[in-house]
């Protein structure tokens, strides 16, 4: 009963520093393309990724990931395919969680996710649309299966919700750094390193980890300094939509982990 | 059978509110709330503001003046007898939601939200929008509420709906033309969360049906019941009975659930929802959700849908921009499956021989989307036979749809072709013409206007 999140956070946080986190959506250019870029991100240096599952109706996406994602799902590109990008992360040395929507997980079952996803050597999964309060099943069959879950808090949230959301989360809690979509942002918002205190002041035991408009090793440096993670999305998708072909999407992808990887790097304090 | 007041508009939200939905917004297994973290705190504050307004006395006595000075409520009850001739003889009464100030149904619901808006003290809201019609209703309530306004339209919808555009525009609403996804409805609507979710400290979402999240189905729900409270009352008053059946077009399903509420008690009251068949349920061209749908989780709540086994939504297609959606509001998920209501699908060609007739046998052109209950009438009349009563609402105009019944029935190609069937018994089905028309003027062979 660990959890396999948690842990490389922890190792991470043993090496004085924050962990880093890429999220790439599985089936864009093409499925191979997809785990070729993911495998780039863990070589790179990522510690975890996020498989993202394509949906139709990203409604938390902006214009880089939605292009992305729309060409997967036109392409039929499903969860199968995700479990087989999340062997393929886990083969590659990362710790692999599922992103994705609610209803792609309902229709393929929610029993049946989480055990195929264990055997698959997943982590657990995140869910950007599903909030604690709607998320019995799943925290059922994730209790089950012995998988982590991860909610989203935001700006937003009261004090109240931080509780009782972070009370339902295992592995991580994701801080939405700003009230928006998905997308690259020239600052990272003063709002990001307020969320991460008041989230620690409702579960200090939790890691908190950081995404939304983090895109270069500077702003994965800032965000390092306060946060247990940082997650980064939008400039992975990026690197593989600017690029000529599969073999120069992977290498962008992993010429962008390194920087990020040095940038939680920069401030290494003294092993906790 | 419960009794119902006089039509007071607004006067009371909730004359015996159905037991549903819960306190979180469950219609049994349907409804919730599927949205981003960051939107909890909005739509609580909703809910909350909501629930303190629906019962202010001030709230409703402003409510009520918009309703009837500026809307025109309460809305008349007409009925047609040379329509329903081809109804199997049953009658036909319509509530007429197409007179009201806008056009439509929307008006209702939008009045409410622009109110609560201001209430909860921000400055602008935004909108989806299909046919264009609850774009048009707010953004005629932004500008008679001084608020600003963004409404977001599919760009096919931006086509087929041109006039709409341009009255929004009029308005002083922005319109935004969507070209994500579909470029329907649907993805007017995950433009319009998106929005929400950036400018959420300012901005109001003032969402346009029953569905989407908690409370956004209970609340619509409230206002458009003044559509079925006004209803049920006039017919009681006209006819001394309550009708058999109750009749409404469903795509996301306000109008529906509008005209619905008041009948729920009435154990013996039909409930009826027609769905947009578009080419027919076979095709899979369709948007007809709970026909041919099944649950899932879209736009913030879970409900019937139209899915692939992968859980991508399936895109929809109708002649109407206002049924084209590939949702439906969680209640009428729940009536479904609790067996209070029952739902069908009408096909286009269908709901344009009905369009055609209402305008030639009534001289009332409806909006397309109201077609569909109007062919819905033609059929149950025949099944339930001359001693029945239907209620139909008219839940638009159909002044915005005057370019696509054109074309549909090839009025722009040629002069004086028949559109369909009219009184005149004179008449001989036009060669070439609409095969809508030639079923319905076959069937009036022999029979004096």
């Amino acid at each position: 009963m660990s959890s396999k999140l948690a842990d490389r956070i922890a190792a991470a946080k043993a090496e004085g520093r924050a962990a880093l986190i890429a999220y790439l959506p599985v089936g864009y250019p093409t499925v191979e393309g997809s785990i070729a870029a993911m495998v780039a991100a863990v070589e790179g240096g990522a510690d975890i990724v996020e498989v993202g599952v394509p949906y139709s109706d990203p409604g938390m996406d902006g214009p880089v990931i939605q292009q992305a994602v729309d060409v997967a799902v036109r392409a039929g590109v499903g969860m199968r395919d995700a479990l087989r990008a999340v062997e393929a992360v886990a083969a590659a040395g990362a710790v692999p969680v599922v992103m994705s929507y609610w209803n792609p997980i309902e229709r393929y079952g929610v029993e049946r996710f989480a055990g195929d996803l264990a055997a698959a050597g997943g982590a657990g999964a995140i869910t950007p649309d599903l909030i604690p309060d709607e998320a019995g099943a799943w925290l059922a069959a994730a209790e089950r299966a012995d998988l982590d879950r991860v909610f989203l808090v935001a700006p937003s949230s009261t004090d109240a919700r931080l509780v009782s959301t972070t009370a339902a989360c295992r592995g991580f809690v994701y801080a939405a750094s700003t009230m928006g979509v998905t997308g690259t942002r020239a600052t990272v918002s003063d709002a990001a390193e307020k969320l991460v205190a008041r989230t620690r002041a409702a579960a200090p035991d939790l890691a908190v980890c950081v995404g939304l408009g983090v895109s270069n090793g500077d702003q994965a440096a800032e965000v390092a300094a306060f946060a247990d993670g940082v997650i980064v999305g939008s400039a992975f998708v990026r690197c593989v939509l600017d690029a000529e072909d599969e073999a120069a999407g992977a290498a962008a992808t992993r010429r962008l982990a390194g920087e990020l990887a040095a940038g939680v790097r920069r401030h290494e304090s003294a092993p906790a | 059978m419960t009794t119902t007041s006089p039509p007071q508009p607004g006067a009371d939200l909730q004359p015996a509110r159905p037991s549903w939905p819960d306190a979180t917004g469950h219609f049994g297994i349907f409804g919730g709330r599927f949205v981003p973290e960051a939107l909890i705190a909005a739509l609580d504050q909703l809910t909350e503001a909501y629930e303190a307004m629906r019962t202010d006395p001030a709230f409703l006595e402003e409510f009520a003046r918009l309703q009837r000075d500026y809307t025109g409520r309460p809305s008349p009850i007409t009925e047609v007898p040379k329509f329903a001739r081809h109804a199997g003889g049953a009658r036909v009464l319509l509530k007429r939601e197409d007179l009201n100030h806008t056009g439509s149904h929307k008006i209702n619901n939008v009045l409410g939200q622009a109110l609560l808006t201001k209430r909860i003290g921000k400055t602008r809201v935004i909108a989806e929008t299909g046919a264009g019609q609850h774009g048009v209703a707010t953004a005629t309530a932004a500008a008679l509420m001084g608020l600003s306004c963004t409404v977001y339209m599919g760009e096919e919808d931006t086509r087929r709906q041109a006039l709409n555009v341009a009255r929004m525009r009029l308005l002083g609403a922005e319109v935004i033309p969507v070209t994500t996804g579909s470029r329907t409805l649907k993805d007017a609507i995950n433009e319009a969360f998106r929005d929400w979710v950036t400018n959420v400290e300012t901005t109001n979402y003032v969402f346009g049906t029953v569905a989407g999240p908690h409370p956004f189905p209970e609340m619509v729900r409230d206002f458009q019941r003044v559509i079925g409270d006004e209803a049920r009352a006039q017919v009681l008053e006209r006819e001394g009975r309550l009708p058999d059946a109750v009749l409404a077009c469903v795509g996301g399903g306000s109008n529906a659930i509008g005209i619905f509420t008041a009948f729920v008690p009435d154990e013996g009251v039909r409930l009826i929802g027609l769905e947009a068949g578009g080419d027919g349920l076979e095709t899979g061209r369709h948007a007809a959700t709970i026909t041919g749908g099944t649950p899932g989780v879209l736009h913030g709540a879970r409900s019937y849908l139209l899915q692939d086994d992968n859980g991508q939504t399936i895109e929809s297609h109708s002649i109407s921009a206002g049924l084209d959606y590939p949702g439906v509001g969680p209640e009428h998920s729940y009536l479904h499956d609790i067996g209070r209501a029952e739902y069908r699908a009408i096909t286009d060609a269908e709901a344009m021989e009905a369009f055609a007739l209402l305008c030639r046998t009534e001289g009332i052109i409806p909006a397309i989307e109201s077609a569909h209950a109007l062919a819905g009438a033609l059929k149950v009349g025949e099944e339930l036979g001359p001693d029945a009563l239907l209620l139909v609402n008219l839940s638009g105009r159909g002044d915005k749809d005057v370019e696509t019944a054109s074309r549909w029935f090839g009025l722009g190609d040629r002069e004086d072709v028949d559109p369909g069937p009219g009184l005149d018994t004179e008449q001989q089905p036009t060669e070439g013409a609409v095969a809508a028309g030639d079923a319905v003027a076959g069937q009036e062979a022999g029979e004096t206007a």
